[in-house]
């Protein structure tokens, strides 16, 4: 039993097929990487997943739950978070502000009317989002404009707000994509270290130095549709994925 | 850096309580501590403290506010009529019927955001001032606006054997009457009750929720928080404070028109929360102040008046400066202020906390350099929100 099982999922927009017949399943624990070439369906395929986009046939279940149909603030409360390939952070906001609001969340969840206290005496939030920020680095910065940090930053503290939450399937789009080399090897050691915590990761990427890193399994997609499936290792060697994802070159 | 803390907030709270209360005479130099226009400070003060929850949280600017100051005001004269002078059941049903009304024109408005929720606020008011004025005639008397009569029934009033002796009573407030300057203190208090309330949902974890609303909608939903209730109950809010100013305006003057909720009532309190700074604590209450202070002596300002400003000029010299600066005043005081306006949204966006902040900073940096100290470390961050 996986913790996600994507059952032939379709999606089509206007005459182009994005998704056909997606099947995938997650091992709980497990870090999953989704590669494939420009255009495969990788990202139309996670939209499906946080209910960004609606699958126009097929089933999503985590942890035996239906994820289809219900929107975006009940898919985080039920476990799930997602890392974007811009990085989506609250930029007005100081880094402190941008980890308490989920820690808020997954603590107050969906809505609460909770308009007389002070937020910034609530030790309980602080404390967790400081260690938080302590565990990503960003410790130092806790009190400047999310707006003003760089690129590898900004990704580092969306992973902080992910995390915080405690999730039980983090969705990463990309997560070292324009990042410099120095950057991406920081990000594989943070996700790594995260790994420790048993959260299990379904990652989407382009770098192979980072999919082979961490990866325990890698479904590659090309043209809508998983194509082949396996350990990085057999991957690495099937002909079909060289053709669709080299063009036929060898790694 | 500027961070609030628990005893700054109380600091900031204690000097504006004085200088509210003491607004009578340090407003004295400047011709404005009549209590007419002390009243219309703090009336319009609370209108756009409330307005600033809205619209300097979550960043939804809404066109139809004066919906809610009309609805409070004509709320409160039928309390006045139909129950009783006493000016506490007038502002509480204002503050409830308008609260009622944000509820509906939010929950529907709130399905769009920007300028889509811009224009359905601005039809809603639109909507309700065109009913007032007509359809709307028997509970709102139209255009001659809903006055108070000899014969109103004052239900709780004749209850307790109060009767009129001569001419329709005043409203009081347990016996002080809502006049003058306890007119004025009555606004003042709530003014003061309602900035406090505005601060705790500034640093609470609600008012964080609204500006997470503003910063990125997006990161929100995928963080889990279910964005409507938050928008809409910040709307209620701001409406609630609308319906209070506007009940408030009929306490210190028994009457209601549908004039109140016409889009340029709605439009100025956008003005005064721009010019004085979205999203900041203090900046509603001083844009209201400034556009108020400008409305009232700057149009009271007459050719006269200039002569006599620029007596010591040779004649040829005077009669130019009264030609110019006369378009600037009396009737055409809007010029003054719209010039102000651009002023400050072309080099001041933050409003003119903004330029208060700069200038403390500058002060700040030549006091540390004078001290020996390599500048400020601290001005390079600037700490959001505030």
């Amino acid at each position: 039993m996986g913790i996600l099982e994507v059952r032939d999922v379709n999606k089509s927009f206007g005459g182009l097929k994005a998704l056909n017949k997606v099947e995938l399943d997650v091992e709980e624990g497990s870090v999953h990487a989704i590669i494939g070439p420009n255009g495969a369906g990788k990202s139309t395929f996670l939209n499906c997943l946080v209910g960004l986009l609606i699958p126009d046939s097929g089933s999503v279940n985590f942890n035996g739950n239906s994820l289809l149909g219900i929107k975006p603030h009940e898919i985080n409360q039920a476990g799930v978070s997602r890392v974007f390939q811009t990085p989506e952070i609250f930029s007005d906001l100081s880094l402190l502000d941008n980890v308490v609001i989920p820690t808020l969340a997954s603590r107050d969840g969906a809505f609460k009317l909770n308009g007389w206290k002070r937020a910034d005496q609530d030790s309980e939030i602080i404390v967790r989002a400081e260690h938080m920020l302590e565990d990503v680095g960003l410790i130092d910065k806790r009190n400047m404009h999310a707006g003003s940090l760089s690129r590898g930053d900004k990704r580092r503290l969306e992973l902080a707000m992910c995390l915080v939450q405690n999730p039980k399937l983090l969705l990463l789009d990309e997560p070292t994509a324009g990042m410099s080399r120095a950057d991406t090897n920081n990000t594989i050691d943070l996700l790594k270290r995260i790994g420790e915590r048993g959260i299990t990761k379904v990652i989407i990427e382009h770098d192979m130095h980072v999919v082979f890193s961490l990866a325990d399994k890698v479904s590659v997609m090309a043209q809508g549709t998983v194509i082949a499936e396996g350990s990085p290792e057999g991957i690495k060697g099937d002909p079909r994925v060289q053709e669709a994802y080299l063009g036929g070159a060898h790694l | 850096m500027i961070t609030a803390t628990p005893r700054k907030d109380l600091l900031l709270m204690g000097i504006f309580t004085l200088a509210v209360l003491t607004m009578p005479i340090w407003l004295a130099p400047i011709g404005a501590s009549y209590p007419d226009l002390l009243q219309r400070f703090a009336i319009f003060g609370i209108f756009a403290i409330g307005f600033n929850i809205l619209f300097g949280l979550t960043g939804y600017l809404s066109f139809g506010h004066a919906a809610f100051l009309g609805v409070g005001s004509y709320t409160a004269v039928w309390s006045f009529k139909l129950l009783s002078m006493s000016v506490v059941p007038a502002v509480i049903f204002g503050v409830i019927t308008s609260g009622l009304f944000a509820v509906v024109i939010g929950y529907i408005s709130l399905r769009r955001s920007g300028i889509y929720f811009s224009i359905l606020t601005l039809a809603f008011a639109q909507m309700s001032y065109n009913l007032a004025y007509s359809v709307l005639t028997p509970i709102t008397n139209g255009e001659t606006g809903l006055q108070l009569s000899l014969n109103d029934p004052r239900a709780l009033d004749s209850l307790v054997g109060v009767t009129p002796t001569s001419g329709i009573p005043p409203t009081n407030f347990f016996g002080i009457e809502m006049s003058g300057y306890s007119g004025f203190y009555f606004c003042a208090i709530l003014m003061i009750i309602g900035f406090y309330i505005s601060m705790r949902i500034f640093r609470s974890p609600f008012g964080m929720m609204l500006r997470a609303v503003k910063s990125n909608s997006n990161r929100m939903s995928y963080t889990g928080l279910n964005m409507r209730p938050y928008t809409l109950t910040a709307f209620v809010i701001s409406g609630m404070y609308a319906g209070l100013a506007g009940s408030l305006m009929a306490v210190t003057d028994p009457l209601a028109g549908a004039e109140r909720m016409q889009w340029t009532a709605s439009g100025e309190v956008v003005l005064m929360t721009i010019l004085g700074g979205v999203g900041t604590l203090i900046g509603p209450v001083i844009g209201a102040g400034v556009i108020k202070y400008f409305e009232n002596i700057f149009s009271a300002i007459n050719e006269n008046v200039l002569h006599g400003i620029f007596d010591f000029l040779p004649e040829i010299l005077q009669d130019g400066a009264v030609a110019v600066l006369s378009l600037f005043v009396g009737e055409g005081w809007h010029l003054t202020l719209g010039m102000l306006f651009m002023l400050i949204v072309v080099f001041l966006p933050g409003g003119m906390v903004e330029g208060f902040t700069r200038i403390y900073s500058r002060i700040r940096n030549k006091n540390n350099k004078n001290n020996g100290e390599a500048g400020s470390v601290g001005s390079a961050e600037v700490q959001p929100g505030e």
